[in-house]
């Protein structure tokens, strides 16, 4: 045994040396990019977990990186957490902000670490949704008021004997369980719990033409093979949802915004004014999204597409 | 469940106990219809309760600048970016790290093999080439940085530790307690929090892997050195041995193989946290997964799931051979072989660091792309083929067992429930179960979510007895048979540190959203560690007894039922304890799939601000179930030994 060993190490050591001589030695090819550098300095940007968001972060990124040589970290993080990363100056930036009042509040109201950066132009829609072939077969679902005559159609084993609302992904805020309550209607909240789960029902559901009936959100790439149709609930009227256990109205519509860490906004970063001037439609955005998603192009090279076909709003944000 | 089964063993030998147990249970049965629905304490989804909200308040006055903690986020950081300088990241100035691929699979060959034998040193170096054809080398180099530095800092905490609480009794006890909280604390619990200390980064990320992962070292040290037998230690005194002399040559020594165990477990348990870490951004194969997974793309999550499973089995392989390997000073001849060895290493490294192609993995050769593509392909055929089938198994079992338990569980009063189960907890394990049942539920009561707790138990006792049965059956099988165990144990390697996050997509497709696909996760998860501490039980029985068995002419069954697993009782019993625990850190991954309860709402709680209290009290919640039914079923197996001790007349059970 051993000397089969002595023999194969001292093969290997020959067959290395033989194939060994002819490769390129490292560090004579492409040197990494040193472009500018200077004036920007590091840029670090927060990537909340969803593809909508990726693609704003892939977008921005490719264009400091590219254009203004900044040296952008992204870093990997939920949003509560990048919201803490404001105040540890962790974080310069969150390109995709849902909402969250109460984090407003803490972190630039109270403890005056972070500020708006102006609206990106997506707009959020959050609501009850159904599989395609279920709003075709049944339209009269897509009005709130007849849930409760098809109720039977969405019982499950979790359910309890009533209908079955899925609902889902921890990170939103639902009024779903005030919901159904104060709207009488004969349903229980199933927590789905992840948004992978939510979105893996209604797949299922469409394909086997099985009646779901969920909470989804807009902007998002699965819209792209799926588009799931909204229910009509009660309008939204300002105020309506003042008091959580009252609610008995839809979501209200959600003008996404950017958040910036007050020193990163002091800081006078080119970044910065890329951050504040970014803006796109939700069909920009979905593009995007659906190169990672579907077309499984890496961020950097669905930003690059992205922007070689839309040099003039690209142009805008840098104020060329 | 446990305890039901538990009354069943006992019925046949003493039929009064057993009566109580089934009159008790029938009466509450009898209760749950008249009381059905009064105090139940159930709380909605969005709701919290005053405790809730306050520690939701506290979270705040735990973050901001300590000296302290500062200095440990610094030296745990730069250790790790020190590590990923040498295999993972462009580093000094250079575009490629320290040591290229070649050099790293040379190096670590050689340690295989200086450590281990040949065997393992050529699993090492295809295991890691493997990851290199995968398309993941990078992101292997940088889970493998992370993973060794939680390892390292594991064991230089844990080791004395495990030493301290195995010389000390009262040690032990506290060591127990605080090491059942560490492994069945959610994750999520601390995660957030531990950005807030450590800031987001490598330390967060290590520390994290390192609260997690160091029990099992800890707890195998303790258990090693108490298992020391006494009179080696009485003859080392006798001759004159000091403590620290009796420790270093005689405890230590005698403890090596199973201390060995311990860090092989740190080890897997390091590996099975790197998804969960990736979600404070700790860079490798755990981004790689979350990132495939935000559109459900099982076969590149697959990929690099797999890969982690590479990692798992070189490494507990490699710890495995050093730990069997005879402390011997080496002959020359090994030692020549040594030294040529080491030289082969050092080319290989300086080759890596002069040529491109031995520096970057050459991406040529690329299978993970075909991977990805084949499991897909595979699991959309096991989708369409099963789909149907296992829905109705679903409904089935969910109809016949778990609901109406569940039902049990959260329409009855809590006071009723809870006098059940004191009241169960007494009659199987007299005042040692009663009492901790009894603190804990009066516990469980405070943290406000007592209904949510009881969801989670019902699914917990049907994932335990399913785990507990399978382990039982496939460990038997695997410690008779030695080729089982060969082809099992990649398998059992596979379900212990594949990231569930990879096989719950395919779950999803096949049982829908709900508890039924929480429990089969669970049951993936902890039949694993079941089945092999079951299987190194059965090992452990004397070949002498069983061939003693074998020529009285007992059948194959006889010698199962009535010596191998009786002997094996100890190793039993931490084998239902492992499963237990196991389950529980499950309940978290299964509030993503729709077990909803106490899983979904640390999960919330992590991912909302206003929840996080709510959140914590869950996790709490989650810790307070298992300490209670870890300490029934202790107490339960305790009495019963002590019974059988009395009885020893008919030795064979």
């Amino acid at each position: 045994m051993t000397k089969k060993l002595r023999s194969a190490g001292v093969l290997t050591a020959f067959a290395l040396a033989l194939t060994a001589c002819g490769g390129a030695k490292v560090g004579e090819a492409d040197k990494p990019a040193t472009t500018g550098g200077k004036e920007c300095g590091t840029f670090n940007l927060a990537v909340s977990p969803w593809v909508g968001y990726e693609a704003n972060a892939a977008v921005v990124a490719y264009v400091a990186t590219k254009e203004l040589g900044c040296k952008v970290v992204k870093k990997n993080l939920k949003e509560e957490i990048a919201w803490q990363g404001f105040s540890t100056g962790e974080v310069d930036a969150n390109l995709e902000n849902w909402g969250h009042e109460d984090l407003k509040k803490k972190y630039i109201t109270e403890q005056k670490v972070a500020v708006e950066a102006g609206l990106s132009g997506n707009k959020g829609v959050i609501g009850w949704y159904l599989p395609p072939w279920l709003a075709a077969e049944h339209p009269e679902l897509k009005d709130w008021k007849n849930l409760n005559k098809n109720a039977a159609m969405f019982k499950t084993s979790e359910s309890g004997g009533k209908g079955q609302l899925l609902d889902g992904d921890p990170s939103f805020v639902t009024n779903d369980e005030a919901l159904v309550k104060n709207l009488k209607l004969d349903y229980k909240v199933v927590y789905a719990g992840s948004e992978t789960a939510l979105i893996q029902a209604f797949r299922d559901a469409e394909k086997n033409k099985k009646p779901v009936i969920g909470y989804f959100y807009e902007p998002q790439w699965f819209f792209n093979e799926l588009k799931l149709v909204k229910v009509d609930l009660p309008a939204y009227t300002t105020g309506c949802d003042a008091v959580p256990a009252k609610v008995a109205c839809d979501y209200p519509a959600y003008e996404l915004d950017k958040i910036v860490s007050k020193k990163f906004a002091d800081s006078g970063s080119p970044a910065y004014e890329l951050v504040k001037k970014f803006n796109w439609t939700n069909d920009d955005q979905n593009v995007v999204a659906k190169y990672i998603a579907e077309d499984k192009l890496t961020p950097d090279a669905a930003a690059e597409k992205w922007v070689k076909e839309n040099q003039s709003k690209v142009d805008a944000w840098l104020g060329k | 469940m446990a305890s039901i089964t538990g009354s069943v063993e006992i019925e046949v030998r003493r039929p009064r106990r057993g009566v109580i147990v089934g009159v008790l249970l029938v009466a509450w049965v009898a209760a749950w219809f008249v009381l059905k629905g009064i105090n139940t304490l159930a709380l909605g989804g969005q709701e919290t309760t005053g405790l809730h909200r306050w520690l939701t308040d506290q979270r705040d006055f735990l973050g901001g600048g300590n000296a302290f903690l500062d200095a440990i986020r610094v030296v745990v950081d730069q250790f790790v970016i020190l590590l990923q300088a040498v295999i993972a990241q462009p580093s000094y100035g250079r575009p490629v790290p320290l040591i290229g691929w070649l050099g790293v699979v040379a190096v670590s060959a050689y340690l295989a093999w200086a450590f281990g034998n040949w065997k393992v040193a050529v699993l090492t170096a295809a295991g890691l080439t493997f990851l290199g054809l995968q398309g993941l080398w990078q992101e292997s180099m940088d889970t493998l940085s992370l993973t060794i530095a939680a390892v390292l800092l594991a064991l230089l905490a844990g080791i004395p530790l495990g030493i301290w609480a195995g010389l000390s009794n009262r040690a032990f006890k506290v060591a127990t307690l605080i090491l059942d909280l560490m492994q069945t604390l959610p994750t999520f619990v601390y995660l957030a929090p531990l950005t807030l200390f450590f800031a987001i980064g490598p330390a967060a990320a290590t520390i994290a892997t390192l609260i997690y992962a160091a029990p099992p070292v800890v707890r195998l040290t303790a258990h090693a050195i108490r298992s020391v037998p006494r009179e080696s230690v009485e003859a080392a005194r006798s001759l004159g041995s000091s403590g620290g002399q009796t420790l270093m040559k005689v405890l230590l020594p005698m403890s090596r193989s199973t201390v060995v165990v311990g860090i092989n477990q740190t080890i897997m348990a390091a590996l099975s946290m790197v998804t969960v870490a990736a979600l404070i951004d700790a860079p490798g194969l755990g981004q790689t997964v979350l990132k495939a997974l935000q559109t459900l793309d099982v076969g590149v999550a697959f990929n690099a799931g797999l890969a982690i499973v590479v990692l798992a089995i070189v490494l507990d392989r490699v710890t495995t051979a050093a730990g069997d390997r005879p402390w011997r000073t080496a002959s020359l001849r090994r030692k020549v072989l040594l030294g040529a060895g080491a030289v082969v290493a050092l080319v290989a490294v300086w080759f890596s660091r002069t040529y491109v192609w031995a520096a970057d993995f050459p991406t040529g050769a690329n299978i993970g792309s075909k991977i990805a593509v084949a499991t897909t392909d595979a699991t959309n055929w096991v989708q369409d083929v099963f789909g149907g089938f296992t829905f109705g198994v679903r409904d089935a079992v969910t109809k016949g067992v778990l609901n109406p338990l569940e039902a049990l569980l959260t329409e009855s009063p809590w006071w009723l429930v809870a006098v059940v189960i004191v009241a169960l907890a007494a009659l199987l394990g007299s005042w040692r179960g009663a009492v901790p049942a009894a603190v804990c539920l009066g516990l469980l009561v405070a943290t406000g979510v007592w209904h949510d707790s009881m969801v989670t138990l019902a699914s917990t006792l049907l994932a335990t007895v399913v785990v507990v049965a399978v382990g039982i059956v496939l460990g038997v099988w695997t410690g008779r048979n030695h080729r089982a165990d060969s082809w099992l144990r990649p398998i059992l390697d596979a379900g212990q540190t594949m990231p569930p996050f990879v096989y719950l997509v395919p779950f999803l497709a096949l049982f829908g959203t709900s508890r039924f696909t929480a429990i089969a996760a669970a049951v993936v998860f902890a039949v694993p560690v079941t089945t092999k501490i079951v299987a190194d039980g059965i090992r452990a029985v004397p070949v002498a007894t069983v061939e003693a068995a074998n020529s009285v002419g007992s059948s194959t069954w006889q010698v199962i039922s009535k010596v191998q697993l009786p002997v094996a009782r100890r190793a039993i019993a931490l084998a239902v304890n492992q499963g237990l625990i196991y389950v529980l850190s499950m309940v978290v991954v299964g509030g993503l799939v729709g077990a909803g309860a106490l899983g979904y709402d640390v999960a919330a709680g992590f991912a909302q601000s206003e929840l996080y209290g709510k959140g914590l009290a869950a996790g709490l919640a989650i810790v307070l179930l298992g300490v209670m039914l870890d300490r029934i079923t202790q107490a339960a197996a305790r009495r019963t030994r002590k019974f059988k001790g009395t009885a020893r007349g008919d030795n064979l059970w």
